[in-house]
C-alpha cells in the first residue's frame, strides 16, 4: 500500500514503536491493558514477526515452530535456575540453543519442499512434544512444567551475593535487579520486539529479503541459474526459529515456568494462524493477528453470563435473556467457536488477512477526497 | 508368537482405521488441490451421525424415579421398547450399524454443502489461505457439536453379539491364548470393503475414469469439454462420506467426543504424505504401515530398549521415509510441492 | 470495561522497592488513577485488598474447552451455587451444615462476593495466563479451580508469586500437597497416596492376597505418583506387580497395550488413567474379553483406582462391578451431603460431581476462614485455615493439615453399579474409609511450603 522508501520506513518504524509502547493506554478502552496480556501480545508479536521472515518471504511453510519456542523457554528456565535470576543470560542461551535446534531440523526439513517440508518439521516438532512430556521428564518436568525451587543452584546469583535472603521465596527475575513481572516485564518485551521487527524490516529490504522472495516465486529458476538456494533458506529458517527461540525465552522471563504443550501441534498451528490473519509477507500483519488471536483467547473467553448480563442491563428484561443466550454462545466456554468464525470470514473476503482490509480501508479513504464514485464499488469484498 | 499376531491384528486395526481417513483426504488432495483441515471433523461428525442415530432410536418416555426424594429425577424408558418390546430393544442394540443408513445422506449432504458454499472459492487460492479457511470450518463444526452433545465422550456400545472377543487362536490353530475383540475385526473387515469399494468405482466408472484423469493433469481434462466442476463437488461429497463411515464404525472402540478429529487430523497428514501426495494406494498402504509400526513399537520388548519409541515412531517413520522417498511411498511428481 | 482502573497497580512493598523506579514512572504516566496505586501500596499492604468495596472478588479458573469442557461446567456450577449461598441467596445448602461456621450469609466480612471466571484448557500456559488476568485486571482476592494436577501445580506456584490464594479444585496428584506444595495453594481433593490407602484392605478382602498386577499407566506425572502410590499398597499386601506400563496420553485406541495383557500371567489389571483416556481404556479392555477371563484359578479383575462420575458415564455399561475410590459421591446420606445435594439439583436437575463438592467446598472454606480471621490479608487468612477442623461438608470430621495444606477425611471406595436405576446411579459405595488409615506422614514427600509473606 506504501511504497518502500527509506523514509517511508522509518515513519512506519516510528510509528510502529510508538503504537507499541502507548498499549497501555490505548488497549485500556477494550480491557486488554493489564501486564500478562500485554506481555502475550509483545511475546507471540515476536513469535509471530519471525514466522512470517520464513513463511512470508520464502513461502516454506513451517508446522514445527513452536519446537523452538519450548526450546527457547527450557532454556531460559535452567538458566534462571543453574546460573542466574538475570534474564541477560537466559534470553541469550534461549535464542542460541533454539538457533542451534532449528540448525539442525532445518538442515534435515529444507531438503524437501512444499507439503512434504511442512510435514517434516511437524513431525520433529511432535517428537519433540511427546518425548518431553514423557520419557525427557527430568529435564522438562514433563506435565507440571518446568519449574523453579527454592533449592536450585543459581551459580553466579550466590557467588555475586545477590541471591535474597532465605526464607523470602523464589527471587523474581530480572534485569540488572529491575524485576521482569508486571509493567516493567511488558517494556522489556516490547523495547525487544521493536528491535526484532527492525530487524524484520531490514532483511525484508536487503538483497538477502530479495533473495528469499525470489525462492518464493520460483525456486526452479533459481536453481536453474546455478545458484543454490539451501543456504539461504536454511539462514531464512534459522533466524526464524531463534525468533521463536526469544517469544520462547520471553515467556519465562516473564512467566518462569515452561510447560510441554508450548511444542504442540496446535501451538505451532495458532503462529500459521497469526500470520495468515494478520497478512502473510506483510510486515504489521503477523503483529496484528498475534494480537488478535491472544485477545480473544484471553478476554473473550473470560464472559459469563453474568457479566453478560450486566453489559446488556439497559435492555428491557425479556430482550436482554435473548440477547444474552445468543451472545453467550460466541463467548466464554464458546470463544473458540468465535475464533473459528473469524477466520473463516476473514479468509473468505480478506484474502491477504487484516492487513489487507487495513489498505482497502486507507484506500478508501484516500481516494474520497479525488473520486467519490467509485468508493462504494471498490469497498466491495473480493468474492 | 502369540503376542507377534495380536499386534499385528491390532496394527491391522488401526491402519484400517488410518487408511479410511486418509483415503478421503487424499481423494479432495489429489483431485480438488485443496489442503482440507477439516476432514477430521467430517470423521467427527460422522461418529455424531451414530450418536444422533442412537438418542433418536432410544427417544424416551420420562418416568419419574420415586426412589430420589431431594430433586425431581426422571428415569428414561425408550418408546421403541414401549411400542414393540423386544423387536425395538433389538433396533436400539443395532444402533450403530444402523445409523450408517442416517450417516451417507447426512455426511454426503454435508460434503456437497462444504464444497459449494466454501471450498470451491479456495481452489485458486493458496495452500495457506486453504488451511486457514479450513481450519476455522473444523473449529466451527467442533463447536456446534459441542453445544448440542457436550464434551464428554459419549459411550457407543456395538450390538451385544458382536460384543465379546473371537476365539481366533483355537481356529489358526495357536492355541486359545488369542482372542480378538468381534467389533474390531468387523471394523477391519468394513474398512477392507470400503477400500474397495471407492477403489472399483475410480477404476470401473466412467466417472471414475474422469476422476483419476483429473488427477493425473486437471487442465487437460477441463481443455476436452468434460464439466470437472461437477464432479469435484461428487468427490468431495464421496470424501466426506468415507470418513463419516469410518466415524460411525469406529464409535464403540473409541466413545466418540466433539474434539476425536482434532486428535486424528495431525494423523492423518502423516499417512497421507508418507503415501505419497496424490497416490490413493500409497495412503493405504501408507495407513497399514503406520498402524502396524505403532502396535510393533508398543511391545514392552522394545520399549524397554527404546523407551518412549511408542510416542514417536509414527513421526519418526515418517521422516525416514520422506528422506529416502522424496514424495512418500507412492507420491508424484509435482504434487503440492510449491 | 470494569471498575477497577484504580486496583490496577497493587504492589507488594518488595516489588514497589525494587522497581519503584521505572515502573512507577511508567504506571504513573500510563495508569489512569496515581491515587489508587499510592492507597494500594501503603494502606493495606497485600494484593488485591478489597479495601472499601463493597464488594470481594473470586476468579473462577476452570477448563471449558477441550476434554475436560463438562467437568470444568459442573465446576462453575458448584462455584455459583457457593456464591449465592455466601451472599445468603437460595436455601443456604452447606452453610446450614458446616460446623464451625462463622459464616452469616450476608457475604464475607459484610461485603457482597463477585466472581469472574477463566478458560484453562486444561494447558499449564493458558491456565496461568487466566489467573494473570483474575488477578492483575479483575482483582480477585482468591481464586480457585481444576480439573489436572499439572494445572493445579503450575497455578498453584503463581498464587505463591503473586500473594493471592488459591484454593485447589480437582487434582488428585502426591505432588501438588507434596514435592510441590505451595503456602499460598490448598487442596481438599484427595490424593493418589490416600486412594491406594484406602483400597488396600477393600483389594484385600476382595481378591486375597495372591494376585499379579499389571498396571497401565498414563505417561505423566499424575500417573506415575497414583502408579507408586497403588504399587506400594499392593506389594504389601503380598501381590506381585507383573509389569508396569506408560501409555501416551490421549492415546485413544489402547489396543496394543492391552494384548499384552492378555498372555502377561497377571489376573489384576490396574488403568491408572483418567477422563478421556480412561474411558477409552477400561472399554476397550473389557472389548479384549479382560473380565471374562480365568488366570491363575481366579476370576481377572479391573481396577480404576481414581473414578468420576461425570467421566463414568462416557464409559456406560463398562464400568459395572470396576472397584475404585473417589472423593465424594452424591448418595452419601449425611447431612451436609444432602443438604448439597438437593440445592444443587434444584438449580440444575441432576445431581453434582465430585469436581462440584470439592469445588463448592473450598469455596465455603475459603470464606469461612476471611471470616475467621477478620480480614483478607492473606498471611492471616492461610493462618486461619491451617490446622482448622470442621464437619458437616460431606466427608465427615475433617482436618486441613498445617504442614502440607491436604485436607484429610474419609476416603469412598466405590463400585460400578450392576443395576443403575438411573443415569446418575453409577457408582455403589462400597466402604466409607476412615480417614485414619489415609493418613501418612508429611516428610515422605518432601517439598517446602514457602513464606506467608509475599
Amino acid at each position: 500500500m506504501i511504497t518502500a522508501t527509506p523514509r517511508n520506513d522509518l515513519l512506519l518504524m516510528v510509528f510502529f514503536a510508538i503504537a507499541i509502547l502507548t498499549m497501555p493506554i490505548w488497549l485500556s478502552p477494550i480491557g486488554a491493558a493489564y501486564p500478562d496480556l500485554l506481555q502475550r501480545f509483545a511475546i507471540y508479536g515476536i513469535f509471530a514477526i519471525g514466522f512470517n521472515l520464513l513463511f512470508g518471504l520464502t513461502g516454506y511453510l513451517s508446522f514445527g515452530h513452536a519446537a523452538f519456542l519450548g526450546v527457547g523457554s527450557y532454556t531460559a528456565v535452567w538458566s534462571f535456575k543453574l546460573l542466574s535470576m538475570s534474564v541477560v543470560p537466559a534470553v541469550l542461551f534461549g535464542v542460541i540453543t533454539s538457533g542451534l535446534f532449528a540448525v539442525v531440523i532445518g538442515y534435515i526439513s529444507l531438503r524437501r519442499s512444499g507439503i512434504y517440508f511442512s510435514i517434516l518439521t511437524l513431525a520433529f516438532a511432535q517428537m519433540s512434544y511427546n518425548l518431553a512430556y514423557s520419557v525427557l521428564t527430568p529435564i522438562t518436568n514433563g506435565e507440571t512444567g518446568l519449574q523453579l525451587a527454592q533449592e536450585d543452584p543459581r551459580v553466579f546469583d550466590n557467588l555475586f551475593g545477590t541471591a535474597m535472603e532465605s526464607g523470602s521465596g523464589i527471587p523474581p527475575t530480572n534485569l540488572f535487579g529491575l524485576e521482569m513481572s508486571g509493567y516493567s516485564g511488558f517494556y522489556f518485551c516490547a523495547v525487544l520486539m521493536i528491535i526484532g521487527f527492525y530487524i524484520s524490516m531490514r532483511i525484508t529490504r536487503s538483497p538477502f529479503g530479495m533473495m528469499l522472495k525470489a525462492v518464493k516465486s520460483n525456486q526452479n529458476r533459481m536453481s536453474y541459474t546455478g545458484l543454490n538456494t539451501r543456504p539461504y533458506t536454511l539462514a531464512a529458517f534459522v533466524i526464524s526459529g531463534m525468533y521463536a527461540g526469544l517469544a520462547g525465552s520471553l515467556l519465562a522471563v516473564t512467566d518462569p515456568l515452561a510447560g510441554a504443550e508450548r511444542m504442540q501441534w496446535t501451538a505451532s498451528g495458532e503462529v500459521v494462524l497469526m500470520t495468515i490473519l494478520g497478512g502473510v509477507g506483510t510486515l504489521m500483519g503477523p503483529v496484528i493477528g498475534a494480537g488478535v488471536i491472544k485477545y480473544f483467547e484471553n478476554i473473550f473467553s473470560a464472559f459469563n453470563d453474568d457479566a453478560l448480563h450486566e453489559i446488556f442491563s439497559f435492555l428491557p428484561d425479556v430482550l436482554q435473556d435473548g440477547v444474552v443466550a445468543v451472545v453467550g454462545l460466541f463467548v466464554g466456554e464458546g470463544w473458540h467457536l468465535t475464533l473459528g468464525a473469524l477466520f473463516v470470514i476473514v479468509v473468505v473476503f480478506l484474502p491477504g488477512g487484516i492487513m489487507e482490509g487495513i489498505g482497502r480501508l486507507s484506500r478508501v479513504f484516500s481516494q474520497k477526497k479525488t473520486i467519490e464514485p467509485t468508493v462504494k464499488t471498490r469497498a466491495q469484498p473480493g468474492e | 508368537m502369540d503376542a507377534l499376531v495380536l499386534q499385528l491384528l491390532n496394527g491391522l486395526d488401526k491402519g484400517g482405521a488410518y487408511a479410511l481417513i486418509a483415503l478421503g483426504l487424499t481423494l479432495i488432495f489429489g483431485t480438488l488441490g485443496v489442503v482440507n483441515f477439516a476432514h477430521g471433523a467430517l470423521f467427527m461428525l460422522g461418529a455424531f451421525c451414530a450418536v444422533a442415530m442412537k438418542q433418536l432410536l432410544t427417544l424416551s418416555k420420562l418416568v419419574k424415579d420415586e426412589s430420589i426424594t431431594f430433586f425431581d429425577a426422571f428415569k428414561e424408558e425408550p418408546y421403541l421398547k414401549i411400542w414393540f418390546g423386544d423387536t425395538g430393544a433389538i433396533i436400539i442394540d443395532y444402533a450403530v450399524p444402523i445409523s450408517i443408513l442416517l450417516a451417507i445422506p447426512v455426511m454426503l449432504l454435508i460434503g456437497l454443502a462444504l464444497e459449494r458454499g466454501l471450498i470451491r472459492f479456495f481452489y485458486k487460492r493458496t495452500h495457506a489461505e486453504q488451511i486457514l479457511v479450513t481450519f476455522g470450518m473444523a473449529i466451527v463444526l467442533q463447536e456446534i457439536v459441542k453445544a448440542m452433545f457436550g464434551a464428554n465422550p459419549v459411550p457407543m456400545p456395538p450390538p451385544e453379539i458382536f460384543a465379546g472377543s473371537a476365539d481366533i487362536g483355537s481356529f489358526l490353530g495357536l492355541g486359545n491364548s488369542v482372542v480378538y475383540p468381534w467389533w474390531r475385526l468387523v471394523y477391519l473387515g468394513f474398512a477392507g470393503i470400503v477400500i474397495a469399494g471407492v477403489f472399483s468405482f475410480l477404476q470401473f466408472t466412467t466417472f471414475g475414469m474422469v476422476v483419476r484423469a483429473g488427477m493425473q493433469d486437471r487442465e487437460t481434462v477441463g481443455l476436452l469439454g468434460i464439466d470437472i466442476e461437477r464432479r469435484f463437488t461428487i468427490v468431495f461429497g464421496l470424501a466426506a462420506v468415507v470418513s463419516g463411515l469410518a466415524g460411525v464404525m469406529y464409535t464403540p472402540i473409541v466413545p466418540p467426543d466433539y474434539h476425536m478429529g482434532m486428535d486424528f487430523l495431525v494423523l492423518s497428514f502423516v499417512v497421507v504424505v508418507v503415501g505419497g501426495m496424490g497416490s490413493l494406494t500409497g495412503a493405504v498402504a501408507a495407513g497399514f504401515l503406520l498402524g502396524i509400526l505403532q502396535s510393533f513399537a508398543s511391545m514392552n520388548e522394545i520399549t524397554s530398549i527404546l523407551p518412549g519409541i511408542d510416542q514417536i515412531i509414527i513421526f519418526l517413520v515418517a521422516v525416514v521415509i520422506l528422506l529416502v522417498r522424496p514424495r512418500g511411498l507412492m507420491g508424484r511428481k509435482g504434487v503440492m510441492e510449491s | 470495561m470494569t471498575d477497577n482502573s484504580n486496583k490496577k497497580f497493587h504492589l507488594s512493598r518488595r516489588r514497589l522497592l525494587t522497581g519503584a523506579a521505572a515502573v512507577g514512572a511508567g504506571a504513573a504516566m500510563f495508569g489512569g488513577s496515581p491515587m489508587g496505586f499510592v492507597k494500594g501500596a501503603w494502606a493495606a499492604n497485600f494484593r488485591n485488598d478489597p479495601g472499601n468495596n463493597s464488594f470481594v472478588k473470586f476468579g473462577f479458573n476452570v477448563p471449558q474447552t477441550g476434554a475436560y469442557a463438562d467437568e470444568g461446567a459442573d465446576e462453575l456450577r458448584a462455584y455459583y451455587l457457593a456464591v449465592k449461598h455466601l451472599n445468603g441467596e437460595g436455601d443456604g445448602g452447606m452453610l446450614t451444615t458446616m460446623q464451625p461456621s462463622s459464616l452469616k450469609g450476608n457475604g464475607i466480612l459484610g461485603k457482597k462476593v463477585e466472581y469472574v471466571t477463566g478458560d484453562t484448557q486444561t494447558k499449564s500456559d493458558a491456565a496461568r495466563a487466566s489467573a494473570k488476568r483474575m488477578i492483575e485486571k479483575e482483582g480477585v482476592t482468591m481464586f480457585s479451580g481444576g480439573s489436572s494436577s499439572g494445572v493445579a501445580v503450575a497455578t498453584q506456584s503463581l498464587a505463591q508469586e503473586m500473594g493471592v490464594i488459591f484454593m485447589c479444585g480437582l487434582t488428585h496428584s502426591n505432588d501438588t500437597t507434596g514435592k510441590d506444595k505451595r503456602r499460598y495453594g490448598f487442596r481438599h481433593f484427595f490424593n493418589a497416596y490416600m486412594s491406594g490407602a484406602a483400597l488396600g484392605p477393600v483389594l484385600k478382602d476382595e481378591m486375597g492376597t495372591d494376585r499379579r498386577a499389571y498396571h497401565l499407566t498414563a505417561d505423566y506425572t499424575w500417573g506415575w505418583t497414583q502408579e507408586e502410590s497403588i504399587k506400594n499398597t499392593t506389594e504389601a499386601l503380598g501381590w506381585e506387580t507383573v509389569n508396569a506400563v506408560r501409555t501416551p496420553v490421549g492415546a485413544g485406541d489402547f489396543s496394543q497395550y492391552i494384548t499384552p495383557v492378555l498372555n502377561s500371567g497377571a489376573d489384576v489389571l490396574i488403568l491408572n488413567h483418567y477422563g478421556k483416556d480412561m474411558i477409552n481404556s477400561l472399554t476397550q479392555a473389557i472389548q479384549f474379553g479382560l473380565r471374562d477371563k480365568q488366570v491363575n484359578g481366579k476370576n481377572f479383575e479391573i481396577v480404576v483406582p481414581l473414578f468420576s462420575r461425570l467421566m463414568a458415564q462416557g464409559a456406560g455399561e463398562n464400568i459395572k462391578g470396576i472397584l475404585g475410590t473417589t472423593n465424594w459421591n452424591w448418595s452419601l446420606q449425611d447431612a451436609g451431603s444432602q443438604a448439597f445435594v438437593k440445592s444443587f439439583g434444584q438449580e440444575y436437575g441432576f445431581p453434582p460431581s465430585q469436581a462440584a463438592h470439592t469445588c463448592y467446598v473450598q469455596t465455603l472454606l475459603y470464606a469461612n476462614a476471611c471470616e475467621m480471621a477478620g480480614t483478607f490479608y492473606p498471611p492471616e487468612v492461610i493462618k486461619a485455615l491451617e490446622g482448622f477442623e470442621f464437619d458437616g461438608m460431606g466427608n465427615g470430621p475433617t482436618e486441613y493439615r498445617a504442614a502440607d495444606h491436604q485436607c484429610f477425611k474419609d476416603v469412598l471406595v466405590v463400585r460400578g453399579n450392576e443395576n443403575p436405576t438411573t443415569q446418575f446411579d453409577l457408582l455403589n459405595v462400597v466402604q466409607q474409609v476412615p480417614r485414619a488409615q489415609v493418613e501418612y506422614d508429611p516428610a515422605i514427600f518432601g517439598g517446602d511450603l514457602g513464606p506467608y509473606e509475599v
